[in-house]
């Protein structure tokens, strides 16, 4: 028994959960899967008075496909994601990234919202909502709204939420024809936190060049970061002319890597661009198979 | 703080207790079920020690509070041996192939690979030592760990057959 006190709230509904929180705002935490809150609880890093369990709300829990987006509800657990056949055929790249996160037990408990909502600008799902321009659905005691992943991730552990907003779904773009997806990243062991990494998402016109490119860097600044230029510079480059070798240059040239323990910065900026050189050739590979 | 009424079925059987929100489901099965199988090290998730079955999948007891197991149906490494004493196909397996020295990791080890051979029953090398990624051992060096998932999954093959 480790954390401090704590009081606990577990609603049965959405609505029920939006309320606690609008009465306890900042005292409070939504308690997700638990696999980071419990860890830094644990290491009293951080203390609430309240915790507000989301975990017996059924309907938090869904991966449905409505036209041109693939929803999944917050509370779905990333093993469900990670084997679900549809997310396989519409989302490709949220099952190759998923295995990268943590170990299967963690996976087991761990949920894609919660990792959406921790926002820790090293973890997999926040680069791969960014690099497929996701929606993020919050839920709040003034209703419902839709933020796009580029204006949802602030700062590390920030986000667009309010204190009284709560995750409760993810929208991810249907992945269309001729599209290719990549994802690299570098640990020191399997399923501890990246040192960097890269989501890429492309998409081949008719005639064969990049029409859409979607590079996402993970823990190369203090969001999951969009490499905008090196995008820029892949639009209407056939497949047999990129220079993966600059795109990547050129991606990570927008990053503040920072120093730490485990890595230094221009260590990440050099494996960075490994990261995304790799990322981009499976893409390709995989949008010029079809 | 008030102390909460919870009902949790542990190994097929049912223990009630008051408890705070704050005891870890790991807690509650060594403190109050007695059942001591489940090891705690490093208790924030990392080093896989506490690993038990809540509903069938394998969890870390450690970042679980016991008033979410409510409901559920946890399954520690004293459930998964058979009621005659003997071992279990991975328990048998990890004796026979040097899976242990010291033995703290052991319930760990053995909850996560009886899950994962369940899901897995013919994983090839690279399969297993992902699967292993998430269990830390300080003396095997692993090898024998290796070689007894392997021995495991021919074990629970030929049960089944």
């Amino acid at each position: 028994m480790k954390p401090a006190r704590f009081e606990y709230h577990s609603p049965t509904t959405v609505d029920e959960a939006v309320a606690l929180l609008a009465t306890f705002g900042d005292d409070a935490k939504v308690l997700a899967g638990g696999q980071s809150l419990v860890p830094m609880l644990a290491l009293r890093l951080t203390r609430f008075a309240h915790l507000i369990d989301l975990n017996r709300i059924p309907t938090l829990q869904f991966i449905t496909q409505s036209g041109e987006w693939l929803s999944i509800g917050a509370m779905t657990r990333q093993a469900a994601a990670e084997h679900d056949a549809l997310v396989a055929s519409t989302a490709p790249l949220i099952a190759k990234a998923i295995p990268h996160i943590g170990h299967f037990q963690i996976r087991n408990r761990g949920t894609m919202g919660g990792s959406i909502a921790h926002a820790d600008p090293a973890s997999e799902l926040p680069a791969v909502a960014l690099a497929l321009d996701a929606e993020v659905e919050l839920l709040g005691p003034d209703g419902a709204r839709r933020v796009h992943a580029g204006e949802f991730f602030l700062s590390m552990w920030e986000t667009a939420a309010t204190a009284e907003e709560i995750v409760v779904a993810v929208h991810f773009p249907v992945a269309i024809a001729r599209s290719g997806f990549g994802f690299a990243e570098m640990a020191l062991r399997l399923g501890d936190f990246a040192i960097t990494g890269a989501a890429c998402a492309l998409t081949l016109g008719a005639s064969g060049a990049v029409e859409r490119a979607a590079i996402a860097l993970m823990g190369m600044d203090a969001t999951p970061i969009r490499g905008s230029d090196a995008e820029m510079a892949l639009l209407g480059a056939t497949p047999d002319t990129i220079d993966f070798g600059e795109i990547a240059a050129i991606a990570v040239e927008a990053t503040n890597p920072t120093d730490d323990v485990h890595a230094s910065a221009r260590y990440r900026a050099t494996v960075g661009a490994v990261m995304v050189e790799r990322a981009l050739r499976s893409a390709i590979e995989e949008a010029t198979r079809g | 703080m008030d102390e909460l009424p919870v009902s949790i079925e542990v190994n097929g059987s049912i223990t009630r207790a008051f408890i705070e929100a704050r005891v870890t489901l790991a807690d509650f099965l060594r403190e109050r079920c007695s059942l001591t199988g489940t090891h705690l090290a490093c208790e924030h998730g990392v080093c896989g020690a506490c690993t038990v079955l809540v509903d069938g999948n394998a969890v870390r007891s450690c970042l679980m509070f016991a008033v979410q197991a409510v409901g559920s149906s946890v399954t520690t490494i004293e459930g998964l041996t058979p009621d005659d004493g003997s071992l279990s196909p991975v328990q048998q397996a990890f004796w026979a192939n040097h899976g242990l020295q010291c033995g703290f990791c052991t319930p760990g080890f053995v909850v996560s690979v009886t899950a994962f051979l369940r899901d897995n029953p013919a994983p090839d090398d690279d399969q297993i030592r992902e699967a292993l990624s998430g269990n830390l051992c300080r003396c095997t060096g692993y090898q024998g760990i290796l070689k007894a998932v392997h021995a495991a999954a021919e074990l629970t093959q030929k049960a089944r057959a």
